[in-house]
């Protein structure tokens, strides 16, 4: 039964993934296993995506789905419980730019990943992300931009990091738009992606991998 | 440099232009870089100032086709939407601006929202033309919000819709909107009078302009300025026959905007950038069902006008090469961002002009002997036979002019035929 779930989420059976949800708190399951499983099912829904199998309608659909499926769950929690993460990230589209379709798809797989990912929203100055570095002691950051005008507001948000004596605790992604290795070497950048699980997998080779199992 | 005049100048630059659309071999590639701020930048104006200072950003245009003398020169109306001032007074809520937004030098850009809510698709199909005036356009124009109170257009043709009329035009604010338009047509014409003294002038200096007229694959139309990207996506999956229905409806508008435009000017080349058909945006299978049907008809119905789509696409189109390939052979120009390029080439080769191959990224951050050699590469496998024009992948709003300048004078030497 608790496949079921899994694999309605995971195959994008809106429905039957709603319906499987409503019965099995209805017969009283304990509500913390259905997040288990929303979980494992957007780990497959991210394997595919990275497989080629599924496209970005794909993750926005099963983003929508799993939406859903938690706001039926969460009245049966006091406060939804933190599973725990891989690590944390910090996203955010440097400024100057208000793009935010590529970097929301980043944060949103970084999560179902198993990240913490501190959404930092568009056109953040520099000055911003140096802070939340300083309170949240992330060892990774994702800066965002679609512009070719982007670049030097990449280049200067890492070099406020160095400044601000952050950048050797940290590793910096780059991604959007134009952005290439001719980019990452102007930037500075120590990687950069094309997409969402560019990102996911850079951040895992970067924090390592050791949370990976489910915590049941 | 030459001794030509420049009305011949303006015929070689055309007949190479045509001759690499028609597939035949030019004299020599042409190139033509798709300036966008870079205009501004490379004149010393801000952004800011390109959208309000309407003579320094003819000076600015001016002075950029003059220095670098590309064989096409990006229409300068085309690449900052609107003026400024008359952006603020419309209070248009789809894009921010330079100054108005944004930095003032960064361009301007769109804001993605649900413009048309799922639940009112019944209503643009069952009548387009009413939802645009009465729903859609004042949720875009601040000004336009009365017009949520018109009566429906199609009332008015019942006899007594002078009545009608009486009573939407008796409101104060209506008034108050009639009175802002005014103003805003008197700006319109007073930035649209320069900028058609700046395209004359370029024309006089020998340049053809890349294009005159803009139309969108119907699918963008609805995901870009209607649903946004979330909403269209999940509409595939949620009400797909809305959504076909919706493109198909779109279609014909948007092949009489590009028709409509060109015809006006007499320019054939219908600029389409492209935004969420790309490798990734949706499965091979999505793109055949909701975004190349439309698209390829658009493109057809364009070419039996007589006219040329310059189709940009934005973004990677690698994966989708067999399938944009079914159109009539010689008639269009394709011009790739991060496609594989060289892989166009050898599916497109015998079926369209291919523009573009140059990455921005190299332009911005490389220096020009990397950007010759790049060059080099391009003429070499994607010039061969003809049917290339060299471009940047996108739009070009920054870019170290010794690059540009690189990129046109090394086509021009190696670039001949």
């Amino acid at each position: 039964m608790a496949d079921d779930l899994v694999n309605a989420i995971a195959n994008l059976h809106e429905e039957e993934a709603l319906i499987l949800t409503r019965d099995r708190l209805d017969a009283g399951e304990n509500p913390h296993e259905l997040l288990v499983d929303s979980r494992k099912a957007m780990e497959i829904v991210g394997k595919r995506f990275e497989g080629g199998e599924y496209f970005i309608p794909d993750l926005i659909y099963s983003g929508h789905i799993l939406n859903q499926v938690t706001e039926l769950i969460k009245p049966k929690f006091k406060e939804i419980p933190k599973t725990s993460s891989l690590g944390k990230v910090i996203i955010g589209t440097i400024a100057g730019d208000i793009h935010d379709i590529g970097k929301n798809i980043v944060v949103f797989m970084l999560e179902v990943s198993g990240f913490e990912v501190y959404d930092l929203g568009v056109d953040v100055p520099a000055q911003n992300f140096v802070e939340k570095i300083e309170e949240t002691k992330a060892t990774v950051v994702g800066l965002s931009g679609f512009l070719t005008l982007s670049f030097d507001s990449m280049k200067e948000t890492i070099k406020a990091i160095t400044e601000a004596g952050l950048r050797n605790k940290l590793r910096v992604m780059i991604g959007g738009g134009q952005v290439d290795e001719n980019v990452r070497k102007y930037t500075g950048a120590d990687a950069y992606g094309r997409d969402a699980m560019s990102a996911v997998s850079l951040a895992k080779q970067w924090i390592g991998d050791k949370n990976d199992k489910q915590d049941t | 440099m030459t001794n030509k005049t420049p009305e011949e100048l303006f015929q070689e630059r055309s007949q190479r232009i045509e001759d690499a659309i028609q597939l035949k071999v030019p004299d020599r590639v042409p190139v033509a870089p798709t300036f966008c701020y870079f205009y501004s930048r490379y004149a010393g104006i801000t952004a800011e100032e390109a959208h309000y200072d309407y003579h320094k950003w003819s000076l600015a245009v001016k002075k950029t086709a003059a220095d670098f003398q590309p064989d096409l020169i990006q229409n300068p109306r085309h690449l900052i939407l609107a003026p400024g001032p008359l952006l603020e007074l419309v209070d248009f809520k789809e894009i921010k601006w330079p100054g108005h937004g944004i930095p003032s030098n960064y361009s301007f850009q769109y804001i993605e929202g649900e413009y048309m809510k799922a639940e009112e698709y019944d209503a643009f199909l069952d009548d387009p033309s009413d939802y645009i005036l009465r729903t859609y356009m004042p949720r875009i124009y601040g000004v336009l919000e009365p017009f949520k109170k018109l009566p429906p257009i199609r009332i008015m043709m019942l006899g007594y819709g002078t009545a009608h009329l009486v009573a939407a035009l008796a409101r104060p604010e209506m008034t108050e909107t009639l009175e802002i338009l005014i103003k805003a047509g008197a700006e319109s014409l007073k930035w649209r009078s320069i900028m058609n003294s700046l395209q004359q002038e370029l024309v006089e200096m020998g340049f053809p302009l890349s294009s005159d007229s803009i139309a969108l694959a119907p699918f963008d139309v609805i995901g870009d300025h209607l649903r946004g990207t979330q909403g269209i996506m999940l509409d595939m999956y949620k009400r797909p026959d809305k959504l076909l229905k919706a493109i198909e409806k779109v279609l014909p508008m948007e092949l009489q905007a590009g028709t409509f435009a060109a015809k006006r000017s007499g320019n054939p080349r219908v600029f389409i950038p492209l935004h969420k058909g790309a490798d990734g945006f949706m499965s091979p299978e999505q793109f055949k069902t909701f975004y190349w049907p439309t698209l390829r008809k658009l493109l057809i119905g364009l070419i039996e006008e007589g006219l040329i789509p310059w189709v940009l696409f934005e973004a990677d189109y690698t994966s989708r090469l067999e399938i944009i390939r079914d159109i009539p052979a010689g008639k269009a120009i394709y011009h790739f961002e991060r496609t594989d390029i060289l892989k166009a080439k050898e599916v497109l080769g015998d079926v369209v002009c291919i523009r573009g191959g140059m990455p921005n990224s190299l332009l911005c951050t490389g220096m020009p002997q990397e950007v010759k050699e790049h060059c080099r590469k391009l003429i070499d496998v994607v010039g061969k036979g003809g049917g290339f024009i060299m471009d940047a992948g996108a739009i070009i709003d920054e870019a170290k002019p010794e690059n540009i300048k690189m990129m046109v004078d090394f086509t021009k030497e190696y670039g001949v035929y």
